[in-house]
C-alpha cells in the first residue's frame, strides 16, 4: 500500500472501531432495547415500561440502592485518612519510602483474595474477636460477617482499608509535583506542619481531592461486586444485608434468568454513572488547567 | 524535624494496618490446622508446609492460574496491537473523524463493566461463546483498550517529529515507522500498560464468574471465591491458597513498583 493513500489511517483505526463497536457500541444499544422487552433466552416481545415498573416497585431493589448509598459514607473517611497519610509521607521522614511501598500494598492485592482473608479474620470465633477479648474489649466483639446488622459495616471497613491506598498515592503524587519554593517560604516564616498543610498544601490539592471523590463515588456505585460476592457468600447475605445493585443485576441475569429486568436496572445505573462521569471530566479539566 | 514521635507513630500504625492481613495470611498458611484452633493470632510453634503442597498438588489452582494467564496474555496482547495501531494513526496522521474517535474511546473508559454484562451474556449465549477463552479475551480486550489508546496517544504525540520525518525520507511505510521507530521508543509506557492491564484482567471477578462458568475454564479469582466454601473451617489451608494466588502480583509489584504506581495513577478511572 502506498504511503500517501488516504485509506491508510482508516486501516490503522479499523481494529479499534470493530473492537469498541462490538464490546461497547452494540452492547449499549441492545441493553436499552432489552430493558423494554420481556426477554426469554435471547429475545422477547416489547413490553414498554413494564420492566422499569416491576423493578421500581420491588423493595429489594430499593434496599440494594440504599446499601450502595450507605457505601458513600466511606468516601469522607478515605479522603481524611489518605490526605493525612499523604501529607505525612510528604515530610520525607526517614524510612518514608518503605511506608509508601507498604501503604500501597492493599491496592495491589486482588479484592477476592483480600476479602477471603478478611472474612476469616472477622469470623465470630476468629482472630479479631480473639484479640478484642484478650484486650477486655468484649463490648466490641461482634458477629462481623454473620450478623445482618453488622455485615455491611464490615464490607465498608474492607473498602476503606483497600481503596484509601489509591487516595494516598494520588495525593502524594500531586504533592510531589507542587512548587517547593512556596512551601520552603512558609517553612522559613516559621509555619508549623499543621499550618503549612492547612494553608499552603491542601488548598493546592483541591483538584485531585475532587477527582478522588468522584472516582470513589463511581466505585461505590458500580464496582463493589467482588467485595460483596465474597463477604456475602455470593448471595448478598446474611439475608439481603449486603445486597448491592451489581449483585441485583447479576442475580436477575444469571440466577433468575430475567435479562429484561437486569437490563432495566443496568440502564438506570448507566444513566447515574454518566452524571458522575460528566462530573469527573469537569474535575479533570480543571485539574489540567 | 529532629524528634517528632507523632508522625512516625501515625505512619507506623497505618503501615501495620495495611500489612496485617498479608501477615495473617502467610503466618496462618504455615500453621497446623489443630494449632490454629487454639492459637489464632500468635506465631506458629512449628512451620507446616503441607498446606502449600496440598494447594499446589490436590486442588485445581494451577489450572485456574493457567486459565487466568491465557486470558491475560490474550487480551493484553490483542489490546496492545489494536491500541498501538489506532494510537499511532490518531497521534501522527490526519484523517476525518479522528478527534471524535479519540473522544469516544476516551469516554468509554468510564463505562462501568457491569452495564455490559446483560447484552454480552445474551449475545454470547446465542453465539455459543460462554465459557470460551476467545469470547472472554475479546471482552477483556475491549474493556482495557480505551485506556491504552488514551495513554499511547498522549505519549506518541510527545515524540519529536524529526524522527518520523527522517524515517519517511528513508522511504519507510507507516507500519515500519510504528514498529521500528515509535515502539522502541515507547517501552516505558508499554510496560506500564502491560502491568496495569494484566492486573485488571488477573484480578477481575465479575466477568470471570459470568463468562467462564465451566469448571475447566475457571480463573484463579473465580476459583478462590468458592475456595472457602469448599474448604470450610480449614482456614490454614484456605490461607495457603490465597497466598499462592496472591504471589504473582506481589512479586510483580515489588519488582516493578514504579511502573505499577505510575500506571495505576494514570488509570485510576477504571
Amino acid at each position: 500500500m502506498r504511503r500517501n493513500s488516504p485509506l491508510v489511517p482508516y486501516l490503522f483505526v479499523l481494529p479499534l472501531i470493530c473492537l469498541l463497536a462490538f464490546v461497547f457500541g452494540l452492547s449499549l444499544i441492545r441493553l436499552v432495547e432489552f430493558s423494554f422487552k420481556q426477554v426469554r433466552g435471547i429475545d422477547g416481545p416489547w413490553i414498554g415500561l413494564r420492566n422499569y415498573e416491576l423493578v421500581l416497585n420491588q423493595p429489594l431493589f430499593w434496599e440494594s440502592v440504599g446499601h450502595n448509598l450507605k457505601l458513600f459514607m466511606t468516601i469522607p473517611v478515605m479522603v481524611l485518612v489518605a490526605l493525612t497519610l499523604a501529607l505525612l509521607l510528604y515530610e520525607r521522614l526517614p524510612g518514608w519510602r518503605i511506608h509508601r511501598t507498604i501503604l500501597f500494598l492493599p491496592y495491589i492485592l486482588a479484592i477476592p483474595i483480600i476479602a477471603v482473608v478478611m472474612k476469616e479474620m472477622f469470623q465470630f470465633s476468629g482472630p479479631v474477636n480473639a484479640i478484642l477479648t484478650a484486650l477486655s474489649l468484649d463490648f466490641m466483639v461482634l458477629d462481623w460477617i454473620g450478623s445482618a446488622d453488622v455485615a455491611l459495616w464490615t464490607v465498608m471497613g474492607l473498602i476503606v482499608w483497600r481503596e484509601t491506598a489509591l487516595g494516598v498515592i494520588l495525593f502524594l503524587s500531586r504533592l510531589m509535583a507542587l512548587d517547593e519554593s512556596l512551601i520552603e517560604a512558609a517553612r522559613l516564616d516559621g509555619a508549623s506542619w499543621r499550618q503549612r498543610a492547612w494553608f499552603v498544601l491542601i488548598p493546592q490539592m483541591r483538584g485531585v481531592i475532587e477527582f478522588f471523590v468522584v472516582i470513589s463515588a463511581i466505585t461505590m456505585l458500580s464496582a463493589v461486586f467482588a467485595y460483596v460476592y465474597v463477604i456475602g457468600g455470593g448471595r448478598g447475605g446474611p439475608g439481603t444485608a449486603t445486597m448491592v445493585i451489581e449483585l441485583y443485576i447479576f442475580n436477575a441475569l444469571i440466577r433468575t434468568s430475567l435479562p429484561g429486568i437486569a437490563a432495566a436496572v443496568s440502564v438506570m445505573l448507566f444513566a447515574v454513572s454518566l452524571l458522575l462521569i460528566w462530573a469527573l471530566f469537569r474535575v479533570r479539566r480543571r485539574e489540567a488547567e | 524535624m529532629r524528634s517528632r514521635p507523632l508522625p512516625h507513630l501515625a505512619l507506623g500504625v497505618a503501615s501495620l494496618i495495611a500489612l496485617i492481613p498479608t501477615v495473617f495470611m502467610l503466618v496462618t498458611a504455615l500453621k497446623a490446622q489443630e494449632e490454629y484452633q487454639a492459637n489464632k493470632t500468635g506465631w506458629p510453634d512449628a512451620f507446616v508446609f503441607d498446606h502449600f503442597r496440598q494447594i499446589l498438588f490436590e486442588t485445581p489452582i494451577f489450572l485456574w492460574m493457567a486459565n487466568s494467564l491465557i486470558l491475560v496474555v490474550g487480551s493484553v496482547g490483542l489490546s496492545l496491537i489494536v491500541a498501538c495501531l489506532a494510537a499511532y494513526a490518531i497521534a501522527r496522521m490526519e484523517f476525518r473523524g479522528k478527534d471524535a474517535l479519540l473522544a469516544i474511546s476516551t469516554a468509554l473508559m468510564a463505562v462501568p463493566p457491569v452495564v455490559l454484562i446483560v447484552p454480552l451474556f445474551v449475545l454470547y449465549t446465542r453465539l455459543g461463546l460462554i465459557s470460551t477463552y476467545g469470547g472472554a479475551i475479546i471482552i477483556y480486550a475491549g474493556l482495557i483498550t480505551p485506556f491504552s489508546v488514551y495513554l499511547l496517544v498522549t505519549f506518541f504525540r510527545s515524540l519529536p517529529q524529526e524522527l518520523i520525518d527522517a524515517a519517511v525520507m528513508d522511504g519507510a511505510s507507516h507500519l515500519q515507522i510504528l514498529t521500528r521507530v515509535v515502539l522502541p521508543l515507547s517501552l516505558a509506557p508499554l510496560l506500564t500498560l502491560v502491568i496495569v492491564n494484566a492486573l485488571f484482567v488477573w484480578n477481575d471477578l465479575l466477568m470471570a464468574v459470568i463468562f467462564l462458568q465451566d469448571d475447566a475454564k475457571k480463573t484463579v479469582m473465580a476459583g478462590i471465591a468458592v475456595f472457602q466454601g469448599r474448604y470450610n473451617n480449614q482456614i490454614p489451608l484456605t490461607m495457603a491458597g490465597m497466598a499462592v494466588a496472591a504471589a504473582p502480583m506481589l512479586i510483580l509489584y515489588l519488582t516493578f513498583q514504579r511502573h505499577f504506581v505510575r500506571g495505576l495513577m494514570a488509570g485510576a478511572v477504571k
